[in-house]
């Protein structure tokens, strides 16, 4: 026969522990009745708990779907026998933790009352779709321990063409012989199951069925249901873990499930046989999954044996009929010796993975000693059938070197216990594997957590920054929009821009009422009323204005919108130093007023220069006029300015700004450090003094380079007229000569030279200033201070003016 | 009332390390046998004060570290590692070379790394070379075999006055250079003429030394059959060995290395090859880095006894080996179930 000849692989590893078998396999299977009470878990599957669907106090029907699939994998629970819900909640549930889940409870009336049901004559006229829906409909879940739902396992994609189908009937675990009961008195429903299978899969190759040889009587009935069927029983030598599914597929085909992949991937489906029994009945009887074969067995009962079990039947009431003796019970297992996990209590249910619950006495399976050294024997090395190093994973699971363990594959391990099985030591091998596979997978959780809020304040960073960013475009539209009016103004020096530009004095004046200074604001007024007289006298005309007096007018709001910047700058630098929210409200004030200041200094120049520029119309103070020709002239050149001073002025100003731009970096360092809010403000300000620097140094180039270019030439064009004198100082000592003729007119003179030119300098100090504050230079304080000085020098000039 | 709550497997199979630590010691006694017959009792001698003065130091570090005494007695790893020593120094060796061998090997070299599994060096080896190192004379005095003098083996009456230092100088008369010393002083006889000169050498080996190595090599393949380790370091030890011999063997000049045969049944080698390259602890784990840690032990072996000054090389090249056994261990990770590569795929 061919199935004898048939080529079987070995895996690597496996270890033979006493079989124990024959115990549960004197008597036939058995149906363990209906007990009292029933309890469902929602969860006896793989995937999404269900859902129930009664209520409390239903009565349910035998067969009859009480909880619904939720998702895709999933799997409904049907009520195993009729009676009344009587509630749902919380019980202990088979589960290694001991913990509590979710169950529907259901109290037996007896009569075993079936649902309406039916199943198909012939599955072959069903389409895949609908037999898969039936299957899931049935509430079908993988019965050989994992409980993985059998629809979804069945729902092959077309991409993946299926060549093997295996029946799993290995039950490699020792003391458990469910599976081999069930090939001895049902192989016939294996087989028809098997078909089934087969007509949904449609494996290419083959459909074949692994058994260890240690059940010649299962593999005989199995071989004689499968005769005429092409469905080919394959028996393969004893080994635990054989009935692994990655184990047999390798055995089978001596192909291996590519690591963390599925054994689809390989052209292979792999199904227990249990499962496939319950796809018969689901298909040909329309029966739900409700009950299952169950190994009763271990030296603590006195009959071993083999139950047909309902679904949700309590441990105990099992236990009663198997002659269970509590003494003599040392521990309860759910499962077989190798991977079973322990009960605490026995009224727990059992459930669609419930194979086997094994009740050793002391003497069969004793409580572990006490662990000993390792000695890297490598004994679990030759018994692990993955090709895993157990005994270093060991020593890194100890040392919780995650990182070595990932690398020596701890994921791959599948806890079969046939490394413990064999340490000489008795090291709980498979438990320290376990603890560190929850580590590693919770220090997984934690770093997506953290890479998540790292993603987050991200997010976050990036919002204030480009905040941030549209404010300061803002500021700088504003401050631009300010500048090209105040240019607009300079460049349209006729009165009525003149006019324009005291009404948005006074706007700017009305404005500020509540944050000047009261007295400075009665000033202001006084100075407003004060115009306003003036242009009453004048007709309503400014140009009638006396221009002495517009001068007067001209320096006094001068002198007021001074003091204004001072108090608003003032104002901000406290500001700043308390990190007040109206840091930028007071910026954007001390801006405007410095703009209002430039404007008027304009103002006052142009109004001299006309005034210099018409000397004729004001013969009577020609010492003046002469005097107002030389200042136009050195605001139009800086004629007044011997270019030794500017130069000086210039290098000064290049100095003074390669400060500030040190000073500037050297805060917005400070503020990268400590992480601060105004990292992006101080930035700015670095940029803007740094294009002030480039400037400066422009200007006092382009300086030099004229000085370079001129003094040839002056020397050939000035030395005609009078060899001392330039044009300007001859102005000026005609001036002084006519001052000299008029002397009660001449203290007053100077006093106002030395006025113009404080204002002159009060003007560029100012522009270097509103820059500075511009970019939040804190060199701006100093500018402030000497502001404010020639603004004391000033005042006191004006006062002797009277 | 409650069930036990642990962790699975809940079955455990029948080993356990004092058993697998008791069949190795059952193993040594066909080579033990061996020496006895041809060289006296010196060296049960050696192996019984070995074994008492080691279970005295292990029971004092135990003692020291605060450990329980009769539980890490109990596993047989001293015993072990008195036994190897006991073989492995000449018989009726000198009382205090012994205690201080043992000493060394307990104290220093397993219970100051934290005990048995924690131990990077041999025990066994690392005391042999210290002691070699410190007590050349005492340590190259190998007793001539049976038949090779006139008068009696040593008797256990005598091998005990011996070995507790009295009437000691009577045994220079019946030491001799062991065959390995022989045939590296000889440059001047063909190895044939050695031969048959030196009383030393027997079939194919040192006279009693091939029987020896026979013993252990019996021993070896028991535990081989008892699943206690896998033949991959032994038998490539044993390989490297061989090849090495034959591929250097000019035919018995006076230059000569010595025949295969000689090598493997010379001097420590088969006590080697099957109960020191086999020391779980301080070895390669997988059976692919023990092919390499065997095979690198067996060169090693012919290079130091061939081209290097010590006659029998064994002990050197196990601890330089020991070195080398972590690092054949992060390149020799075996082949995962479902991984194309070998080791981590990456």
């Amino acid at each position: 026969m061919s199935q004898l000849i048939r080529k079987v692989w070995d895996i690597h590893g496996g270890i033979h522990p006493a079989e124990n078998k024959q115990q549960s396999l004197q008597s036939p299977i058995q149906a363990a009745g209906i007990p009292p009470q029933l309890i469902l878990p929602l969860a006896q599957h793989i995937g999404a708990p269900a859902s129930p669907i009664i209520s409390v106090g239903d009565r349910v029907l035998k067969g009859q779907m009480i909880a619904e699939a939720k998702g895709f994998v999933s799997a409904p629970v049907h009520a195993p026998t009729s009676g009344t819900v009587v509630a749902i909640e919380s019980r202990l549930i088979p589960h290694p933790s001991g913990m509590s889940g979710a169950c529907i409870v259901i109290d037996t009336d007896g009569q075993d009352e079936w649902i309406s049901h039916s199943g198909v004559d012939d599955f072959r006229s069903l389409s895949k779709m609908d037999l898969i829906d039936r299957v899931r409909q049935a509430g079908i879940a993988g019965m050989g321990g994992a409980g993985f739902p059998s629809a979804v396992k069945l729902s092959t994609r077309d991409d993946k063409p299926i060549e093997t189908l295996i029946l799993n009937g290995t039950e490699c675990e020792p003391y458990i012989t469910a599976d081999d009961i069930l090939m001895r008195e049902r192989a016939a429903e294996i087989i028809a199951g098997a078909e089934i299978l087969r007509h949904l899969i449609k494996p290419s190759k083959e459909t074949l069925i692994g058994v260890e040889d240690n059940k010649p009587e299962g593999i005989a009935a199995l071989q004689k249901a499968a005769q005429g069927t092409g469905i080919e029983i394959v028996p393969f030598p004893t080994k635990y873990p054989s009935g692994g599914e990655k184990q047999l597929i390798q055995i089978l085909t001596g192909k291996e499930v590519p690591a963390g992949g599925l054994p689809a991937d390989i052209g292979i489906v792999c199904q227990n046989i249990g499962t496939a029994t319950a796809i018969y009945r689901a298909i040909c009887f329309g029966e739900p999954l409700i009950s299952r074969i169950t190994t009763i067995t271990g030296e603590a009962c006195s009959q071993p044996r083999n139950y047909e079990v309902l679904l949700g039947t309590p441990v105990q009431f099992l236990l009663d009929q198997s002659g269970f003796k509590k003494d003599d019970c040392i521990r309860l297992v759910m499962g077989g010796p190798m991977m079973g996990y322990t009960l605490q209590d026995t009224a727990v249910p059992i459930v669609k993975t419930s194979n086997c619950v094994l009740a050793p006495s002391a003497a069969e399976l004793p409580p572990p000693p006490p662990a000993q050294a390792c000695i890297r024997c490598g004994m679990c090395a030759e018994a692990c059938p993955v090709s895993l190093l157990p005994q270093q994973m060991y020593w890194f699971s100890r040392a919780q070197e995650h990182e070595k363990l990932e690398d020596h594959q701890l994921f791959d391990c599948i806890e079969c216990g046939a490394c413990s099985y064999v340490c000489p030591s008795n090291i709980p091998l498979v438990q320290y594997y376990r603890a560190s596979k929850a580590e590693i997978r919770q220090a997984q959780q934690d770093k997506i957590k953290a890479e998540r809020s790292k993603e987050r304040f991200e997010a976050r960073t990036a919002r204030l920054e480009q905040e941030e960013a549209e404010k300061e475009a803002k500021r700088a539209a504003r401050l631009k929009a300010a500048k090209d009016k105040a240019a607009a103004a300079a460049s349209n020096p006729d009165s009525s821009k003149t006019d324009l530009i005291q009404a948005a004095i006074e706007r700017s004046k009305a404005k500020k009422a509540d944050a000047a200074d009261p007295a400075q604001d009665a000033i202001a007024r006084a100075q407003a009323k004060a115009q306003d007289r003036v242009q009453d006298k004048g007709d309503g005309k400014v140009a009638a204005e006396d221009p002495a007096a517009k001068t007067e007018r001209l320096q006094l709001l001068l002198a007021s919108a001074e003091r204004r910047l001072v108090s608003a700058r003032e104002k901000l630098a406290l500001a700043k130093e308390q990190a007040s929210e109206n840091v930028e409200a007071f910026a954007t004030a001390v801006i405007k007023t410095e703009d209002k200041v430039a404007a008027l200094q304009i103002e006052i120049a142009n109004h001299q220069a006309s005034l210099a520029s018409a000397p004729a119309h004001d013969a009577a103070d020609p010492a003046q006029a002469a005097i107002a020709r030389a200042m136009a002239k050195r605001a139009g050149v800086s004629a007044d300015e011997s270019d030794e001073d500017k130069t000086q002025r210039l290098q000064n100003l290049v100095a003074t700004t390669e400060k500030r731009l040190a000073a500037a970096q050297q805060k917005l360092s400070t503020a990268q450090e400590q992480n601060d809010a105004n990292v992006a403000a101080f930035a700015t300000g670095v940029e803007k003094t740094q294009s002030k620097l480039e400037t400066a140094k422009q200007d006092l180039a382009a300086h030099l380079a004229r000085l370079a270019a001129e003094t040839p030439a002056s020397a050939e064009t000035t030395p005609a007229p009078s060899s001392s004198d330039d044009p300007v100082q001859a102005a000026i000592e005609r001036a002084k000569a006519a001052r000299a003729a008029q002397a009660d007119m001449s203290d007053e003179d100077k006093l106002k030279q030395t006025i113009a030119s404080l204002e002159n300098r009060i003007a560029r100090t100012q522009e270097k200033l509103s820059a500075a504050q511009e970019s939040g230079d804190d060199k701006a304080e100093i500018l402030a201070d000497s502001i404010a000085k020639l603004q004391d020098k000033l005042a006191s000039a004006k006062q002797q003016l009277g | 009332m409650g069930f036990l709550k642990v962790s699975s497997p809940h079955a455990h199979g029948p080993m356990s390390t004092a058993s697998v630590m008791r069949l190795v010691l059952l193993a040594t006694l066909p080579g033990m046998l061996a020496l006895t017959w041809f060289f006296g009792f010196g060296t049960i001698v050696n192996v019984l004060w070995a074994s008492i003065t080691a279970l005295a130091f292990e029971a004092l570090a135990l003692r020291w570290r605060k450990r329980p005494i009769g539980f890490y007695l109990n596993d047989y790893s001293a015993l072990v590692t008195a036994f190897l020593l006991g073989i492995a120094l000449p018989p009726a060796a000198p009382f205090w070379l012994i205690m201080i061998g043992t000493g060394f090997a307990i104290l220093i070299c397993k219970q100051l790394y934290g005990g048995m599994g924690y131990n990077p060096f041999n025990p066994a080896m690392a005391a042999y070379v210290m002691l070699l190192i410190s007590f050349p004379v005492q340590m190259t005095q190998w007793l001539a075999p049976k038949g090779s003098f006139a008068g009696d083996l040593l008797g256990p009456i005598e091998a005990l006055r011996y070995c507790f230092g009295f009437g000691r100088e009577a045994i220079d008369a019946i030491t001799m250079a062991t065959p390995l010393d022989v045939l590296k002083q000889n440059n001047s006889l063909l190895v044939s003429d050695l031969w048959s000169q030196s009383p030393q050498f027997g079939q194919v080996a040192g006279k009693g030394w091939e029987w020896a190595n026979a013993g252990f090599l019996l021993g070896g393949a028991y535990l081989i059959y008892r699943r206690i380790f896998t033949w991959h370091a032994p038998l490539s030890m044993l390989a490297v060995l061989t090849l090495m011999s034959l591929f250097f063997y000019d035919g018995g000049s006076s230059a000569s290395g010595g025949s295969p045969f000689f090598h493997l049944f010379s001097g420590a080698t088969m006590l080697g090859a099957f109960f020191i390259v086999t020391d779980p602890v301080t070895s390669a784990v997988s059976n692919r880095g023990r092919l390499i840690y065997g095979a690198l032990i067996g060169l090693l072996i012919y290079i130091i006894r061939v081209w290097g000054n010590y006659p029998d090389a064994l002990a050197f090249s196990v601890l330089l080996m020991n070195f080398a056994a972590p690092f054949i261990d992060h390149f020799t990770q075996p082949r995962t179930y479902g991984h194309k590569t070998k080791g981590a795929d990456k």
